[in-house]
Order: C-alpha cells, then structure tokens, then sequence
C-alpha cells in the first residue's frame, strides 16, 4: 500500500538525509512554495511533576495531511491541547497565517480557525446532529434556534463530507462511531475551520469506515484545509499523508519528513535508543521453576477472547499491543476488575474466583492500573494509607486500625524505593509522576503479592525514576514473583519481558521469547492483526 | 490467602532518619483550621447572644436546652457524615426518623412493652431505622440507583408509610419505664445530651480509628482506586446507608422520648438541616474527606443561631435567612481551602 497516489499534493518536504539530528525544517519556501498555514515554533509546556512539551516545532502547510507520530506521552496530546487553546504554552510562538496570535481558550483557537476532533468524541448523545454541529454556535434570534437554517445548513456540511443520509434531527446516540465522527468533522467545518486536528481518528472504525474518513479528508484537504492527522498504525499513514513530524520525550526530532519514510527510520526517530541501558539484565529463568500464574482460555465479550499463558516464578511476561488491542482488559480481567466470560487464572496451583478483586487479591495478584491518579491512589489522602489501602485491615485488630504500624510499613517502603520526598504523612497529590507510581507499587510490596500486573508502569515518569522502576521489577523477580507488563513503548517490553505476547484486536498473534523478536517484528504482527 | 514473603530488598534498616512524622498540626494546615473556624464562628454567635439577651442566654438552662434541641439532629448529622464522605446522600433520614418514632409507638409495641420491657420500643425504632437504611443502600450499590433519587424515594415512602402506621393520628407513649428514662438527667444533663455525646464519640472513633472508617474514606475519596486495592466497595457503601438509617432510628427513639407522642410528622426537613450541618463542618459533599467533630460543631452553630433568634424574639423566617446565608458562607470558604490544598503544600 506504500504506493499511493496522492504524494505529490504538497513538498515533499526536506530530505530524508540525516532526520536523527533532529533538525527542524529550515527550508519552508522549497516545494510548490506554499507558505505555512499554521507554525508552531519552540513550544515549551511543564506540568507539576509531568514531563510535557520541551521545545517542539510543527509546520503545518495549507491542503496537508500533517501527520504527528511519538509514542505515547512523546507529547502529542499536549500539543494539541496548546494549539486548541486548552493549555497555556509557557513559552513559543504560534504563527498562523504570517500573524504571530495567542490562543487563550478553546473559542480563540476555533475563531483562527483550528478545529480539533478528540479521540474521546466530544459529541453529546442527547443531542440531535444538528444541535451538535451547532453547538455552542447556534444559529438563534432573540434566544429561539432558526431550525430550518439550521437544518439547511446542516444538510449542506452533511453532504459535503459524503454523508447525506444522515438526517439533521437524528439522535447522536443512535450513529456509529463512524458517524459520530463525521458530525464531529461537520462541526469543525462549520467553524470555517482552516486546519482540522485530528487524534486517532480510525482507532475506533472498521477499514471500510476508514476508508470513508480518508476519502471525507482527501476531499477537505482539495479545498485547502490543512489537516494534522495522529495515528500510530504506519500504514495508515502512509496512505494518506503528506509529511510527518515525530514528536519524542517532549520535543520535535524530526520534521516536514516525507510520509514515505521508511519504517525503520520512523520507529528509530521515535523510540530513539535511551531505553535500554535503563533496564538491568536478569539471569534466565530457570525452566523448572514453579508456574505461578496460569491463565487459560481467559475472555471477555467483545473485548478478547483465548488468551492463555503462563508466568513462572522470576519471569516477566510482556503484553505488547496497541492503545485498544485489549491488552489492558486483559490485565484487568485477570484481576477480576471484570467479569470474564470464559477462562480460568489460577495461582500457584489454585483457581482463583473470577470477577472478584478481593479473591484476587487474597490470591496474592496485584495490579498497577494504567490510570495511576484515578484508578490507583487516593489523591487527598497521606502516602501511607496509599500505601496500606491493602493491608491496612490485616495490620487492624478487632477492626481498630494501627496507625503506628501503617506508619512504619509505609516509611520501610518509602525509603526502600527512594520515593522523594520521604514524608508519609504528605498528600499523594503532591508528589511527581514517577514517585506515585512507587506508591502504588509500594502498596503492593507491603501486601507481598506472589504476581504483579503493571499497566503502563512508567507512563508519565521521567527517566531516573523509571530507571528505579526497572531496578524494582528486577528484584522482585529475584525474589520470586512473576510480573506481566504491558506498555505501549514496545522496546520497554522486549527489554523487561522474558517471553511476549503481542496482542491484535483482542488475540494474541505470536508468543515467544522476548530475545528472539525486534521492534519492526511486532509492530508488524501489531498491524497485521489490526488490518485483519 | 498466605502470601509468601517475596517483599524484595532488604530495606534499609531505620537510621532514625525522621520516621513517621506527625501530621501537620500548624493553625493553617489541615482539618485544624477548619475546625477553628468554626469554633469562631460558634464563639461570635455566643458573643451575639449574650449581648443582646444577657443573662437569659448564657443561664445554665438556657445551654442545656440548646444542646437538648442539637442532639436529635445531631445524631442524624453524625450519619449523615458518613455517607457524604462515602461519596453519597441520603435525603430520607428525616422521614425514617418519623416512621421510627410511628413504628415504636404503636398500640402493638407499646402493649408489648408494657408486657415485656419498654427496651421493645427502643429496639423497634432502631430496627425500622437500619432496616429502611439497608433498602438504600442496596439500591444504591447494587441496583446502581443514583443517591438523590434512591433516597428521595425513600423519603416520600417512608413518610407515607409512617401516615398509613399512624392513621394520621398522634401516638402518644404511655410506658412508663421508656418515660422515665428519657426523662432523667443523670448529672443534671438531659439523657438526650447523653445520647448525642455518645454517638458522637462512637462515630468519631468509627470514622478514625477502625478499619471501617478507613474504607469510608477510601471509598469517597476515589472508588475505583479502592475497588482495584481490593476493597468491597459495593457491600461499604451498602453499609454506609444502613448506618445512616440506624442513626435515623436512634433520633427517631430519641424524638419520641422528647415530644412523648409518636407522629407521621416528626423530623420534617431535618434531613436537609442534618446536610447543611455536615457541609457547614467542613465535609466535602463529594465525598472523601470530612470530620465529626466539624458535624458537631455544625450542629451546634445552627442550634445556637436559633436560640439566639428565639432569645430576641426574631421571628423563624428571620432564621432561616441566617441559616442560608451562613451555609452559603460555609461552603465559600471551604471551597477556597480545597483550592489551597490542591494548589500543593
């Protein structure tokens, strides 16, 4: 599919040659001499705590497909986030159109005419396509909507994206993914929008619905709109983009890219090399080693469907799959936190009651959600009773807590893991990203579970503290547990894991020894499977 | 359920580095201040109220009647707290309170007081009050009804039930033992004071020290964190209901001690004083954080307020506008503490 017709719409941008250096593009006036729709120039965000943006430029051309690439947490929603107005740069320019602007709310961005259309479509079901599309813009006087206008002009955008069969006065609720996608198109259209984000569009459609949105978006970009296209299957890209920017660890490492990169030198530029000298090497797994965790058959309605595996004693298994594959949902349903359908986990050698946490629990699973602050702590409460959130009824005699006891655990843990600041008795809110996650981790060590389950483990954590992350699984392994990971950086399973599972559209595609397959092999298997 | 002992690392043996250290206790930290202020608060009332009533307000009868009249609501207050900061409601207690009070005055368990002991009447009270608490709380955990409507439901039905009970007729208690007991003032102190101090003090030990109190504060403060840490949320929070209900039936006993008659009306709107009570003490109304002794404080503040209007003659309109204004100001400023603490320390 990398032969495409449609390369030459706009420059081919820079070349190729030497990307890695992470020059930005310096030459704007090659090309069919377009000038610059949108430019973005050494945008810098910081969060409390989180790692953002640190320095990153985009050059968006008007009649572009401009598509963003990074993994996650490379910075991709921040950026989006600022050009929409939601965040605040802390430092930069965005020029559009020549003119330097700010872009204060999300109503200044849409008044430069930049639209952008969420992965959580930001569609309100209530509500009919109409009233969707108009939105916060209605078309009243004196405080009563003109509905005919309304739906006239509705018809009009509906048509204009190729969907005139959906009728104005049509409940959101009842459309598909699809179209509730394209009533968040029209609204973007209806802004008079001149650039048109877009994140993840496809995750959620099937490959016919895609190749609806790219005919919908080939046909915008002929008349002159710019579209800054987000996705993280390659492919994809290739079909229907111009040139590519890629984002990592918060800054630009390469832009203008032409889209016909090669795949190599894109998954290179992403993931970059950093990762690896992080990871401590581990001794090999002996093969007699007791089997600790044993999933068999396991599935969830929709979701997954006949995953089995095993973990030993010492191993570390990783879950490598794309954003929506059902790698999470599998680490979840192992746990209990859903009610699987069909399958069985057993630990060391005992079933375990599916869908319940606390037989889970009991059972010596633990899991890291990938969700830290909303699924894993207590934001307003101190460290140490994050930290004992499992334990602290085992600690309690006769149901009266002891608090001295919980103390003593949590600082035992604080200072084992080297969680700064050391005082228990702070709020979780307070501490950094990667100091959370040692929290929840430490919850787990003190409750002495025999499996862990990390979601993410070092999402949002900046690289000393995900160094001491690795450190932590290496020697929990040491000890004796089994761990499974799943991440979305690809290079952080095959580094931790000893065997893979890669996982496509809620099967596993391939298991085998973490050593035998590289990143090119996965992503491959990853989008095979999900153009199946 | 024996995990083996795999916790890794030798953690370092304590170097007496600082240790459990205490928790913040500055004037400007934490729960500490919130409660100051509402000691001010009460404080200024109490100024008010002895200059412009004197020697009428601050006459030991005079206070003894204040905290007569704060105990009923106060224990349904005491409640309260628990399901709010459990992350819920409960707009039913008042009406429960009324259809304890019609359910152990009735003909058949007075006469079986009367026959046995008059503990009957308590038990039937208490009974009533965690048996329509449990219907709430299993209709909000497990039916997934919201709080407001699983309880506003409540609240109409029990209302009415207590009406068809009662046939709309005023029951009035004629057990002696149940009589006297209400009656008696050990230490010169009305048992009904007894009672709401007691309750207090098991809830404030529930809430802080028990693992019990633990879970309510985790389940408030973020369910799904305390779902995945491998607490039963559903069968807490169903629990958290039931305990509001339970208090409901004590100020229902309660009630019925006080006034000596059973009636389908008692405790109209007090679950909305019981509420503006625990919010004006600092708990959060979104659950996860809150205090007794701010709910106390709460209860107090109000019931003094009132006194003091009653003292000067103001008239209970003039009341209830002072009772907005303060819960308005309440939530005003604790809004701004949240922003304070969430802005990091």
């Amino acid at each position: 599919m990398v032969n495409d017709d449609r390369t030459t719409t706009s420059a081919p941008g820079t070349p190729p040659d030497g990307p890695a250096d992470g020059a930005p593009d310096r030459a704007p006036d090659r090309g069919p001499d377009r000038a610059p729709l949108l430019t973005m120039r050494g945008i810098v965000k910081h969060f409390p705590g989180a790692r953002a943006l640190d320095g990153v430029d985009l050059e968006v051309r008007p009649g572009e497909v401009h598509c963003l690439l990074g993994q996650n947490g490379a910075g991709k929603s921040t950026l989006i986030k600022v050009l929409a107005g939601v965040h605040q740069p802390d430092a930069g320019d965005i020029v559009v159109d020549g003119t330097p602007v700010t872009i204060d709310d999300p109503v200044a961005g849409l008044r430069l005419g930049v639209a952008t259309m969420y992965q959580e479509l930001d569609v309100v079901d209530g509500l009919t396509v109409a009233e969707n599309i108009f939105l916060g813009h209605e078309l009243a006087s004196g405080g009563f909507t003109r509905r005919r206008e309304v739906a006239a002009r509705t018809r009009e955008l509906m048509a204009r994206l190729g969907h005139a069969s959906i009728p104005p006065h049509r409940e959101v609720g009842r459309l598909s993914a699809a179209g509730k996608q394209i009533v968040s198109m029209a609204r973007a259209l209806s802004h008079d929008a001149r650039v048109i984000v877009m994140d993840e569009p496809s995750a959620v459609l099937d490959s016919e619905e895609v190749a609806n949105l790219f005919r919908v978006v080939r046909d915008l970009t002929a008349q002159g709109v710019a579209v800054v296209y987000i996705s993280h299957r390659l492919e994809e890209i290739r079909q229907i983009g111009d040139r590519i920017t890629v984002l990592k660890d918060g800054r630009t490492v390469a832009s203008g890219l032409p889209a016909t990169s090669p795949t190599p030198e894109l998954i290179q530029l992403m993931t970059g090399r950093s990762v690896e000298f992080a990871i401590p090497r581990r001794a090999p797994v002996a093969d007699d080693a007791p089997i600790v965790l044993d999933v068999d058959g396991l599935a969830l309605h929709g979701v997954f469907e006949g995953v089995s595996f095993t973990v030993r004693a010492g191993e570390v298994v990783g879950l490598a799959g794309l954003v929506g594959s059902g790698r999470s949902e599998i680490l979840e349903t192992v746990f209990g936190a859903r009610a699987a359908t069909a399958g069985l986990v057993t630990v060391a050698g005992r079933p375990v009651r599916t869908g319940s946490v606390p037989a889970a629990v009991a059972a010596g699973l633990g899991l890291c959600p990938e969700e830290r602050k909303s699924q894993g702590l207590i934001l307003d409460e101190p460290v140490y009773r994050n930290v004992t959130l499992s334990t602290f009824a085992r600690t309690a005699r006769a149901g009266m807590l002891d608090e001295t006891a919980e103390r003593a655990q949590a600082d035992e843990q604080v200072r084992a893991l080297e969680v700064r600041p050391g005082d228990v008795a702070r709020p979780v809110r307070t501490l950094s990203g990667g100091n959370q996650q040692k929290i929840v981790l430490a919850r787990w060590l003190v409750h002495g579970c025999r499996v862990l389950l990390l979601d993410e483990p070092t999402r949002g954590v900046d690289v000393g503290a995900r160094a001491e992350i690795y450190a932590l699984i290496a020697r929990l392994t040491e000890a004796g547990a089994a761990v499974v990971v799943v991440s979305s950086e690809i290079e952080e399973v095959l580094g931790l894991a000893d065997r893979v599972l890669v996982v496509a559209e809620g099967r596993v595609v391939h298991t085998g020894p973490a050593d035998q397959i590289d990143e090119h092999r996965v992503l491959d298997l990853v989008m095979e499977g999900s153009a199946a | 359920m024996t995990a083996p002992e795999i916790v890794p690392g030798a953690p370092a043996p304590a170097d007496h580095a600082p240790a459990a250290q205490g928790r913040r206790t500055g004037l400007l930290h934490g729960p500490v201040a919130r409660n100051l202020g509402l000691v001010i608060a009460l404080v200024a009332i109490c100024v008010v109220g002895f200059a412009t009533a004197g020697d009428r307000f601050a006459d030991v009868d005079n206070v003894v009647t204040i905290l007569r009249l704060a105990a009923v609501t106060g224990v349904l207050s005491v409640g309260m707290t628990f399901v709010i900061i459990g992350g819920g409601i409960d707009l039913s207690v008042g009406s429960v309170l009324g259809l304890a009070s019609v359910w152990a005055s009735t003909l058949a368990t007075q006469t079986m007081a009367n026959d046995w002991h008059w503990i009957v009447m308590v038990l039937c009270g208490l009974a009533v009050g965690a048996g329509a608490g449990l219907v709430n709380g299993v209709l909000v955990a497990y039916g997934k009804v919201v709080a407001f409507i699983a309880t506003l439901a409540m609240m109409v039905s029990a209302r009415g039930l207590a009406e068809i009970i009662a046939n709309r007729r005023t029951q009035v208690v004629k057990v002696p033992g149940f009589l006297d007991f209400f009656r008696a003032s050990p230490l010169g102190i009305p048992m009904l004071v007894w009672i709401f101090a007691l309750v207090s003090v098991v809830g404030w030990v529930v809430l802080n020290r028990t693992t019990f109190g633990r879970r309510t504060v985790a389940v408030g403060g973020n369910a799904e964190a305390a779902r995945l840490a491998g607490i039963k949320v559903q069968r807490h929070t169903m629990y958290l209901y039931a305990l509001a209900g339970l208090a409901a039936g004590i100020a229902g006993v309660m009630m019925l001690g006080r006034t000596t008659a059973g009636s389908s009306t008692n405790g109209q709107l007090y679950e909305l004083d019981a509420i503006a009570a625990v919010v004006v003490g600092g708990t959060l109304l979104s659950g996860g954080r809150g205090t007794i002794v701010g709910t106390v404080l709460g209860v107090l503040i109000f019931t003094t307020l009132s006194n003091v209007f009653t003292q000067n003659n103001l008239s209970i309109s003039a009341q209830a506008v002072a009772k907005g204004v303060i819960i308005v100001g309440a939530v005003l400023l604790q809004q701004r503490f949240a922003d304070r603490s969430r802005a990091g320390t």
